[in-house]
């Protein structure tokens, strides 16, 4: 079944133009990785997927479970199951983690017609998923992000995405910044939220992240544009021949 | 997202109305007879109205302060009416014969008059323009041998006391705005805690200022005495009017040996319209005095209201090991203007003082925190630790911070950190992108900011300042 279907995407930022026609179908169940070089437009894809207020729609349209997504502010959209991990999560002193994952918790969980959690069940929940990420309960008393080393905070981020349960998750650069050991829990934590009824979408320079979420499609962006899409195979060629001979193409 | 700030920076004031009740007051204008008029109506003793003139006198002499950075036009002091109440109609016996009108008043502002109605058992007492509606939980209070009432009640039941103690604090001669309250003062609350007691529970007074072109000058006075404890709060609110009005109030705090005063205060007076029309000058002189050793003060504040406000609750720290704390959170948006901070002088010795300040600029307003530290040479021994934080929402407000320390004791620790961060679109995003509203978003962002100054406020009044800054969102989006 479709999730999300883009077409002929374009989107600007302070009046220049970064998208210039993307087109992307995405079913439930799979993975897909966009790769590009910097500036090539992947990650601005994803925050206007997710509608960060800086970027521009100037063409196209984006379908999610054949909803118009521009239609929903980015709130709705979080709450209809599109979810963004980011590349440089932001910290929000004197705000607990705990206290914010619960209200966001809660909010989807309203959203979904289903019963909010009180701190007491919200505390019994967030400690069986943090096990996801190995990660120390002790951050969750912690203020959001504030003094968390690089990767805990990308640690935290998927933290967020297996309390939410999206129907999609764009991981914006997940993997920079991490060291090996931590990629590989970052990595087995995305994998284990794996299902049939969700996808993921993978946005990333390097092909060492796809070596622990194997992607069912690789797509390679270029000055704002897919210019290719292949299987995992894709990846390794890039990592041998760099991106210069599809730039001829493009 | 900007116009989601500018939408919660618009909201509108929810106590701005006026109550239609019939007014008794002195005409405009201040002279030495208006002063023996207020003083003939409040049936003051001989020694009183001497206070009050010699006062005048002193003010008469006295600048009007430029040192803040403040700006209005020149204030008219014969244009301000310096007495106001509301027709009595006959004395009081109970809570049941307050004026209707009045009643509906404070109950439309969530403070009800009724003691059963009062939650958790905080006394009040209700102060409306000049006068003192009523007290609850006097007798109550009165078992344990505090003295909890409206000021010219103390004046006329303990005048022993009031004399004692009325301007040990903050003298006539202080400031000019301290000097026009001595002169002109109308009501405040008495708070008499006796030695060796702890109040039962917290005392209150709530203020409210009706009549248009009416003053405020109400005069606070707590002692504890040696042992004593009380935790002190504060509430304003003023209709809203097109002209400024001008609030000089007087509180004068004493602690005794190991005595310990907290005083909490919620301001919310109208802060004028978006450009800046109307609202009300605070100009206020909060002074304790820690003269007992290891004796300790604390003031907190939210201030949220006022067109201006100019407020420096301070501590003299002259009892060795005394404590002095300040922790506040000043609010100003639109053309809001507000100097506040704080003072802590360290006489004694081991002598203690922590300043916690949060400042929040919204709109084109201007917010700074004034501070001065100041260690005496016979302060062996003292510290102070201070932090000055200041959030920006919009790109036309202003923070400003101006610290003083004055250190003359070599073993003085002293400490100052300073921190200016905005409320940035990405942390708005942040909160979008997992499914939290816009003004949830808000909310939690600068509860969290002031989260330091929240959790030194009394529960229920933690409640209500949080409940201020989520009535500031209401209705913000959409």
């Amino acid at each position: 079944m479709k999730l999300l279907e883009v077409k002929g995407l374009k989107a600007s930022v302070e009046g220049i133009s970064i998208l210039r026609g993307v087109d992307l179908e995405i079913n439930a169940g799979e993975v897909h990785a966009i790769m590009g070089l910097n500036g090539s437009g992947k990650s601005t894809l994803s925050k206007v997927l997710a509608g960060h207020p800086s970027y521009q729609v100037t063409g196209g349209e984006v379908l999610f479970n054949g909803q118009d997504l521009f239609e929903l502010p980015p709130e709705e959209r979080a709450r209809v199951g599109l979810f963004l991990a980011f590349q440089y999560p932001v910290e929000v002193p004197g705000v607990s983690n705990s206290a914010f994952l619960r209200l966001a918790y809660n909010t989807i969980q309203t959203s979904r017609g289903k019963d909010e959690l009180d701190p007491l069940e919200f505390d019994d929940l967030v400690r069986e998923r943090i096990k996801v990420v190995e990660m120390d309960p002790a951050f969750l008393d912690r203020s959001v992000n504030e003094g968390f080393s690089g990767g805990e905070k990308k640690r935290n981020e998927i933290l967020q995405m297996a309390l939410l349960d999206p129907k999609l998750a764009i991981l914006d650069e997940t993997d920079s910044g991490l060291d090996i050991d931590a990629l590989r829990i970052v990595a087995n934590g995305v994998n284990s939220l794996r299902s049939e009824h969700n996808a993921i979408v993978m946005v990333t320079h390097y092909q060492r992240l796809l070596n622990y979420i194997v992607p069912d499609f690789v797509h390679v962006m270029d000055a704002g544009r897919i210019v290719k899409t292949g299987d995992k195979t894709l990846a390794l060629e890039l990592e041998e021949r760099g991106y210069d001979w599809l730039r001829a193409v493009a | 997202m900007n116009t989601t700030l500018q939408q919660w920076v618009d909201q509108p004031y929810r106590h701005g109305f006026v109550t239609d009740i019939e007014t008794e007051i002195v005409p405009k204008g201040l002279n030495e007879s208006v002063i023996r008029m207020i003083s003939a109506k409040k049936d003051e003793p001989e020694w009183l109205l001497d206070f009050r003139l010699a006062s005048y006198r002193r003010w008469l002499t006295m600048e009007v302060p430029s040192w803040a950075k403040v700006s209005h036009p020149p204030i008219d002091f014969q244009e301000i009416i310096y007495f106001a109440q509301p027709k009595p109609k006959k004395q009081l016996d109970s809570m049941d014969e307050v004026d209707p009108e009045l009643r509906k008043t404070f109950e439309k502002l969530g403070v009800p008059l009724h003691e059963q109605k009062v939650m958790a058992g905080v006394a009040v007492d209700v102060i409306f323009d000049s006068v003192s509606v009523t007290t609850t939980y006097k007798s109550k209070l009165a078992e344990v041998g505090i003295i909890f009432c409206s000021l010219s009640e103390a004046v006329r039941e303990y005048p022993e006391l009031v004399k004692q103690y009325l301007g040990s604090v903050v003298p006539a001669s202080d400031n000019f705005y301290a000097a026009l309250n001595s002169a002109v003062f109308t009501e405040g609350s008495f708070c008499f805690i006796p030695k060796g007691t702890k109040c039962p529970m917290d005392l209150s007074t709530y203020f409210r200022i009706n009549t248009e072109g009416s003053g405020q000058f109400e005069r606070t006075l707590i002692i504890a005495e040696e042992g004593a404890s009380v935790s002190y709060l504060e509430g304003c609110t003023a209709p809203r009017f097109d002209t400024n009005q001008l609030h000089a109030a007087v509180v004068e705090l004493v602690a005794l040996d190991y005595a310990e005063i907290k005083y909490s205060t919620v301001q919310n007076w109208y802060a004028g319209d978006e450009n800046g029309v109307g609202g009300i000058y605070n100009f206020v002189t909060k002074r304790g005095m820690c003269r007992g050793v290891h004796s300790k003060i604390s003031w907190t504040q939210v201030e949220t209201g006022s067109a201006i406000t100019w407020k420096y609750p301070s501590c003299i720290l002259l009892g060795e090991g005394s404590v002095g704390e300040f922790y506040s959170v000043a609010l100003t948006n639109h053309r809001q203007q507000a100097d506040t901070g704080t003072k802590m002088v360290h006489v004694g010795r081991h002598t203690k003082s922590t300043i916690v300040s949060k400042g929040i600029s919204a709109g084109r307003s201007d917010n700074g925190y004034r501070g001065l530290v100041k260690i005496l040479p016979h302060a062996t021994g003292a510290r102070n630790y201070s932090q000055c934080d200041s959030m920006l929402i919009g790109e036309a407000c202003r923070a400003n911070t101006y610290p003083t320390v004055e250190v003359r004791n070599e073993t003085a620790i002293v400490e100052h950190e300073a921190s200016t961060s905005k409320i940035g679109e990405d942390q708005m995003f942040l909160f979008a992108q997992r499914g939290i509203g816009q003004e949830e978003a808000i909310s939690m962002i600068i509860n969290g900011f002031c989260r330091d100054v929240f959790m030194h406020l009394p529960l229920e009044f933690a409640v209500e300042a949080t409940k201020l800054l989520g009535l500031k969102l209401e209705g913000s989006v959409g």
